[in-house]
């Protein structure tokens, strides 16, 4: 198959209790971009939840999602080789920057010498050279979202989520991290899936948007269970 | 988000509080009523110990006790085996309840385990201990299971399981014990870090379940759990009703010879028994000293093992041993009270028969009438301490919350001090300081020293939801013209029931487990279930033994039922109010 390479959805429908969230059919090929827009609780979350493998149990999903040709669907999210990035930054505060970035980094690059060498390289990328030995706490805003940036592209994910980034930085510099991020992904040709509330992100990304439809959240009368941690 | 809130609960607003009261010495009082028996104590102990002691003749200052204690022959096995036994039960313990988090947080398996946390943390421990003995011992249900089929045992055979040298039956026992303990701690500091969030995070980077928790969510729950690791040590070093039943006789560990020389007839030997007292405290100032010097060994490979980016895939083996680890505790704890169940109304019942031939009342009609006089001590010990407990809890907690008076928001240390010091080394020096002052053992003072252990966990459980609760309601409630006091009896009281109802029975069970501190300052002259269930272990009588052991564990299971119906029922028509 000539697009085996990249995210294709086969079908896929997302379900919570008779509410039907998702349905996403088709392609994203290497360093493209699917833009997801909607409403607030129209599932966007859920969707990148279920492309990388965390989806809580009661979401009901069908058809299939394949990677580069491969079926991930069944897979343990460890094992997708599906980066996200998060609204926030998720940098471990118990690590240092280039214990956080090292984290990232597969085993496979082996000798402690090398893996410092591709953490600082991956720090001067996004102009943070030298901050190997900083807090991740002391960090701005838009230097802990470059950090959580290249986290991710060290792990070698094979395709790339974003969901709502960067919210609290302001819109120039905003501006400049989505391109970096979208470069990034250009280069090493990730199929890229951003979800996002702003029409600008969406323009800036180029690629086809996606809408999903405000579900009638008054239908569904059970409680919804608590998940996620209290913080 | 949460540190906002944190930090708006943590400081009330300076302007429009007022004026402190009464209330406001609540922290002082209770922490002197926490650390003045301590501190007594300690001194009663070095004093002896030093060779002062003018009741007993001992008028001048010297090392003769310390000299009579190294002369003991027992002394370097006796020492050697309360650092052992210590550090063996405190490393498995910390092993098995990471295992199990590692392995099945968030999973349905670990919500299960959640659940049945309670009961089994509420076991006592010589009850705990006894059930064991019944299941390990050479003719226990365990060698019963599998005689003679598998065996060939057609008696018990000759090994020597309980009180072995070694003292591995001990950390057993004490292991089935300090888990779910230390399982809870890890749980409520669980809910402070994002552990979730991390795990997920830490996933999508390839990382394996197992190994995203222990490299992302441990390093930050282990400081928050240190404090009750090192309680756990400090118990565990110097338990006594534990290592009576279970642990080595000849020699002992420290501290039971230490009691042992306590009890004894002849006075002269108390000053041998505040050298060892001392010599316990040094002891685990030096195991502490060890463990710490671990603690950072252990971050310094770990941060060069997280860095080398190892992804760990598989959950397999971490899920097994977790499991295991698990279920072993729960088994041991459960089919222990089993067999001491079966015990209390075995008939005849020979090896290796897995149950008795008949079942008969006997036993109960035979000692039941026994339980009435240490029963209602139990009771009444175990109410006037909880009861304390909760008045002082409870003060210092509205204190905190009506004048910013930090009780122990950052000294915590300071409520687990009591936990912190060996039972032995201060209770020793309370019943010198009786003897001094020719006090006689009674129960006011036995009260007051189940109080020094009580107010801990009555504290520590409450804090939380009190610290949590929503202070917007007692706004509503003083825009709507209620006082302080209103808004305590009538909303924060009423509404934190279930909190306040589930520190009591934590409070009561600690009380009716305490050993030690009734022996020790009771004299042996206040008798409570816990310590004739403990001075049954030497006759080895197992259908008295379980009649005892039973009752003990019912008075503590019975409040903590209690705790848990009477909220249903206060509140089963406020939805808002029935599960937390
Ligand atoms: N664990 C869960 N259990 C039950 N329902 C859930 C769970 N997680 C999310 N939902 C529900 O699923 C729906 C979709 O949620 P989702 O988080 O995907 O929305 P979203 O589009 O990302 O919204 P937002 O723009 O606010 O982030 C919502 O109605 C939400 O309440
Ligand atoms: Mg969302």
């Amino acid at each position: 198959m000539t697009d085996a390479a990249g995210l294709r959805f086969d079908r896929l429908s997302i379900t919570l209790g008779r509410n039907r969230l998702v349905t996403l059919d088709g392609h994203v090929a290497p360093g493209d971009v699917l833009t997801v827009m909607g409403p607030s609780g129209s599932g966007k979350s859920t969707l990148l939840s279920v492309i990388s493998g965390t989806a809580a149990a009661v979401f009901q999903v069908r058809g299939g999602i394949h990677l580069d040709g491969r079926d991930i669907t069944g897979l343990a999210p460890e094992a997708r080789r599906v980066g996200i990035l998060f609204q926030d930054e998720l940098l471990f505060p118990h690590l240092s920057v280039g214990g956080n970035l090292a984290f990232g980094l597969p085993p496979s690059v082996a000798g402690r010498r090398e893996r410092r060498r591709r953490v600082e390289a991956a720090l001067a990328e996004v102009n943070l050279a030298g901050f190997a030995n900083r807090d991740p706490a002391t960090l701005s805003g838009g230097q802990q979202v470059r950090v959580a940036l290249m986290r991710m592209l060290l792990s070698e994910p094979r395709a790339l989520l974003l969901d709502e980034p960067f919210p609290r930085l302001d819109a120039g510099l905003r501006d400049r991290i989505r391109q970096a991020v979208l470069d990034r992904a250009r280069t090493r040709r990730l199929p890229v899936v951003l979800v996002t509330h702003d029409a600008a992100d969406a323009r800036a990304a180029g690629g086809r948007i996606h809408h999903l439809d405000p579900h009638e959240a008054g239908t569904d009368l059970r409680p919804s269970p608590r998940t996620g941690d209290p913080a | 988000m949460s540190d906002d809130t944190v930090r708006t609960r943590a400081a009330p607003t300076a302007r429009g509080r007022p004026r402190p009261g009464a209330l406001a010495w609540a922290p002082a009082l209770t922490l002197g009523l926490m650390l003045g028996p301590v501190a007594a104590g300690l001194a009663g102990t070095v004093a002896p110990a030093l060779g002062w002691l003018p009741a007993l003749g001992g008028d001048h200052l010297g090392t003769d006790a310390f000299e009579a204690l190294r002369a003991w022959p027992g002394f370097p096995r006796a020492a050697a085996l309360s650092l052992f036994t210590g550090l063996g039960a405190t490393l498995t313990s910390l092993a098995a309840v990471t295992l199990i988090c590692a392995g099945w947080q968030g999973t349905r398996v670990f919500h299960a385990i959640e659940r049945g946390l309670s009961p089994l943390l509420s076991v006592p421990h010589a009850a705990a201990a006894f059930g064991l003995a019944f299941l390990i011992a050479p003719s226990g249900w365990l060698a019963r299971a599998a005689s003679p089929w598998a065996t060939g045992w057609e008696r018990p055979p000759d090994l020597l399981i309980l009180q072995d040298p070694n003292g591995l039956a001990l950390i057993a026992g004490l292991v089935v014990k300090e888990i779910p303990f230390l399982l809870l701690m890890t749980l409520a500091a669980l809910g402070q870090v994002p552990s979730a969030r991390s795990r997920t995070v830490a996933r999508a980077l390839g990382y394996g379940p197992v190994a995203a928790w222990v490299k992302t969510v441990f390093p930050r729950v282990y400081p928050q759990i240190r404090l009750p690791i090192y309680a756990v040590l400090a118990y565990s070093m110097s338990a006594v009703d534990t290592a009576i039943i279970l642990g080595p006789n000849t020699p002992p560990t420290l501290a039971v010879q230490v009691v042992r020389w306590m009890n004894d007839p002849d006075l002269q030997l108390r000053f041998q028994a505040a050298a060892g007292a001392v010599t316990q405290l040094a002891l685990l100032a030096g195991a502490l000293g060890l463990w710490r010097a671990g603690e950072r060994l252990a971050a310094g490979l770990g941060r060069r093992w997280i860095e080398r980016g190892g992804r760990g895939r598989s959950a397999a083996a971490t899920r097994v041993l977790g499991g295991g680890a698990a279920a072993a505790t729960a088994g041991a704890l459960g089919a222990g009270i089993a067999g001491l169940a079966v015990w209390s109304v075995a008939g005849v019942w020979r090896f290796p028969q897995a149950t008795p031939d008949a079942l008969t009342w006997r036993s109960w009609e035979r000692y039941g009438p026994r339980l009435a006089d240490p029963g209602a001590e139990t009771f009444i010990l175990a109410g006037a301490a909880t009861g304390l407990a909760l008045a002082l809890a409870l003060a210092c907690l509205e204190a905190e919350q009506r004048y910013g008076v930090r009780s122990a928001g950052r000294a915590l240390w300071l409520v687990y001090l009591p936990l912190l010091v060996p039972q032995v080394a201060f209770l020793a020096g309370l019943q010198m300081l009786a003897l001094a002052a020719g006090l006689d053992p009674n129960r006011g003072a036995v009260i007051l020293t189940h109080l020094v252990f009580v107010l801990p966990y009555v504290f520590l459980s409450l804090a939380d939801p009190f610290r949590a609760w929503d202070r917007r309601y007692a706004a509503v409630a003083a825009a709507l013209g209620a006082g302080p006091d209103r808004v305590f009896w009538t909303v924060r009281l009423p509404m934190l029931v279930r909190p306040v109802l589930t520190a009591a029975a934590l409070g009561f069970a600690v009380s009716v487990g305490l050993y030690l501190p009734t022996l020790l300052v009771g004299a042996g002259r206040v008798q409570t279930l816990t310590t004739e269930a403990v001075a049954l272990a030497s006759g080895g009588d197992r259908r008295v033994i379980g009649v005892y052991a039973l009752a003990q564990t019912a008075a503590v299971l019975l409040p903590f039922a209690l705790a848990g119906a009477v909220p249903r029922v206060l509140w089963r028509r406020r939805r808002g109010l029935r599960d937390d």
